[in-house]
């Protein structure tokens, strides 16, 4: 039975459960822990989550179930409407295992979901997929546990967004590290990207005119609606709008900056 | 540890890592309802050589009137917890969410004291989450001076305090760069959500509208700059009577000397000298650490305005171009 479950994870989760790869025992093969989150009306949403120490080995799992209890009763009391909805393991494939531990999780869940990220980098892909389980099998016989695969979606809050974006920065550095930048240079990075893509426009452009590429309809209407939404003001109205714009600006700052000279002044009078 | 104590200077940058920063986003997200609450959280780590490693963070849960809440036990118990999966354990700071830059409070400064004070590289981070909001990025690490922890430590804040300590409003806190560090792995997978995520760049901090966080901006120096009006009064009206206290000391001690002579002209014992406080009960200094705080966070609104000024007018630059542009062929 199809479910029409999607499941929307925050970046968080993802980072979280790399980080807590990167940390697991040296014997351990692949780390799970519980997912929490929200549930509504056919969407999960996975919110947060934390590792579970867990031991498995050719015949056996053991899941060190109290203490995935425990960091649940400490999660609810920073957040309460967070619920478990589900478990995450890392490595390409479900094991036999993971039914064991599905139905633990299928104890404090209505329908949980698993997810999978591969840190194994099978494939070249880092693969995140997610699953709920549902019973298969001919009925009398042996039942078994089939999961079927759920679509899963990156969402995120409009901060988190930015965040990421920042993090992403450090992608192609070798350090692969980020520095905290002022605004300015931040609006600096944004306006080069943003040439970029400008000149690569105009490129195609050129080598539409030219006949070298076969023109698209489509782009060529997005380009009409771009160059028609840069607005067509007066040039004396817009003067005057800019003016008054940088007007405003440069009397806060002067008025910041006097301020700052009082209070200087003032310490140094008052420590006379 | 064998390792001797290692001093402040060591600590010249903090490093995190790309989960904390989005957990700290996350948080203040979800609880602070969107920025205006206040969100604190701890920060775990380790100190290497001259870099504070932040690699894992956990949020305090708010207080709750009713509810009877062991901070510490909640603490212990999370890093007991997290200690189980290998996340680092030692606590290395703590971070704050604040509004508008408002964060330079005796709050904050008794809560860094404290952390200071048990673990020396502590830093505190605060983050701006309506700044973020509007496409900045904005996570700052903070940090008492060596100055003003010993200053903090005598717990006195008389005006001689301060003038011998000499104690600035800039010399409070010092700011620490910050790097955002990522682990192969995670790049890896930054590559892959890359791919996954269908979302189309923001231009959020391109916006143009500039009024409302002048406004914001300006109010809250107003209000600052009252307050330090009426602690320069309190000030000012001590000096005062600090000033007629004085005249009338010195007022009754050329009485008594006057007294004194008479009733030695007339042959009889000189009055005793009087300690000249019991009558003139010492005025109470008032405390400067007030007016010091509330410096250090005009200064710190003046900083932001400025920030906010230049990265304004890049932007009204950068569309004059445009409109320049567009009016040329005409």
């Amino acid at each position: 039975m199809a479910s029409s479950l999607v499941c929307t994870v925050h970046p968080v989760i993802l980072f979280s459960i790399v980080d807590s790869y990167e940390r697991r025992n040296e014997d351990a093969k692949r780390v799970i822990g519980t997912l929490l989150g929200t549930c509504e009306k056919g969407v999960v949403e996975v919110t947060n989550c934390f590792a579970v120490p867990h031991n498995e080995s050719e015949d056996e799992v053991a899941v060190d179930l109290e203490y995935a209890r425990n960091m649940y009763e400490l999660h609810k009391k920073v957040n309460p409407s967070e619920v478990i909805v589900g478990w995450y393991s890392t490595g390409p494939e479900i094991s036999v295992h993971s039914v064991l531990i599905h139905e633990y999780y299928a104890r404090e869940a209505k329908n949980p979901v698993h997810m999978t990220v591969d840190t194994i980098l099978r494939g070249n892909k880092m693969g995140i997929k997610a699953y709920t389980s549902c019973p298969a099998g001919v009925p009398g016989k042996t039942t078994g546990t089939m999961f079927t695969p759920v679509p899963v979606n990156i969402d995120s809050y409009e901060p988190e967004r930015v965040g990421v974006e920042v993090i992403k920065n450090g992608k192609l550095n070798p350090k692969r590290s980020v520095h905290m930048v002022t605004d300015l240079s931040q609006i600096e990075t944004v306006c080069d990207d943003l040439q970029e893509k400008l000149t690569a426009i105009t490129e195609y452009i050129e080598d539409v005119l030219n006949n070298k590429v076969p023109a698209d309809n489509t782009v060529g209407r997005h380009l009409m609606t771009l160059v028609s939404s840069v607005p067509d003001l007066d040039l004396d109205e817009f003067e005057a709008m800019l003016n008054s714009n940088m007007k405003d600006l440069l009397m806060v700052e002067y008025l910041s900056k006097l301020t700052k000279t009082q209070i200087s002044l003032s310490e140094k009078l008052s420590t006379l | 540890m064998a390792s001797s104590r290692r001093s402040m200077d060591s600590v010249q940058s903090v490093q995190i890592d790309g989960l904390v920063v989005l957990k700290i986003i996350k948080h203040c997200q979800e609880e602070g309802s969107g920025g205006t609450d206040l969100v604190q959280g701890v920060l775990l780590g380790l100190v290497v050589e001259s870099k504070l490693e932040i690699t894992n963070c956990f949020s305090f849960p708010r207080h709750n009137d009713d509810d009877e809440f062991d901070e510490v036990q909640y603490q212990m118990e999370m890093m007991r917890n997290l200690r189980r999966v290998n996340i680092d354990h030692l606590h290395v700071g703590w971070y704050q969410s604040t509004v508008f830059g408002s964060f330079i409070n005796k709050a904050l400064l008794e809560s860094q004291f404290q952390y200071q004070h048990s673990i020396e590289e502590s830093v505190v981070l605060i983050y701006d989450p309506l700044r973020s909001t509007q496409g900045f990025l904005s996570l700052k690490a903070y940090r008492l001076t060596k100055l003003m922890m010993e200053f903090y430590k005598d717990g006195e804040f008389s005006p001689e305090a301060i003038k011998s300590s000499n104690i600035s409003f800039e010399s409070m806190f010092e700011e620490i760069p910050v790097v955002i560090k990522n682990s192969h792995l995670i790049n890896t997978l930054l590559c892959e959500m890359s791919e996954m995520s269908k979302e189309k760049p923001d231009y959020n901090c391109l916006d143009l509208g500039t009024s409302a966080m002048l406004e914001k901006g300006l109010r809250q120096l107003m209000s600052c700059v009252d307050d330090t009006a009426s602690e320069a009064n309190k000030f000012l009206s001590y000096l005062r009577q600090y000033q007629k206290q004085q005249m009338n000391k010195s007022q009754h001690s050329q009485k008594r000397q006057a007294e004194n002579a008479q009733r030695v002209q007339r042959g009889e014992n000189p009055l005793p000298e009087e300690d000249l406080n019991k009558i003139f009960k010492p005025l109470q200094q008032p405390s400067r650490l007030d007016s010091l705080l509330l410096a250090g966070q005009i200064d710190n609104y003046c900083g932001q305005v400025t920030d906010f000024v230049s990265q304004s007018f890049g932007k009204l630059l950068m569309s004059e171009g445009l409109q320049d542009d567009s009016q040329k062929p005409q």
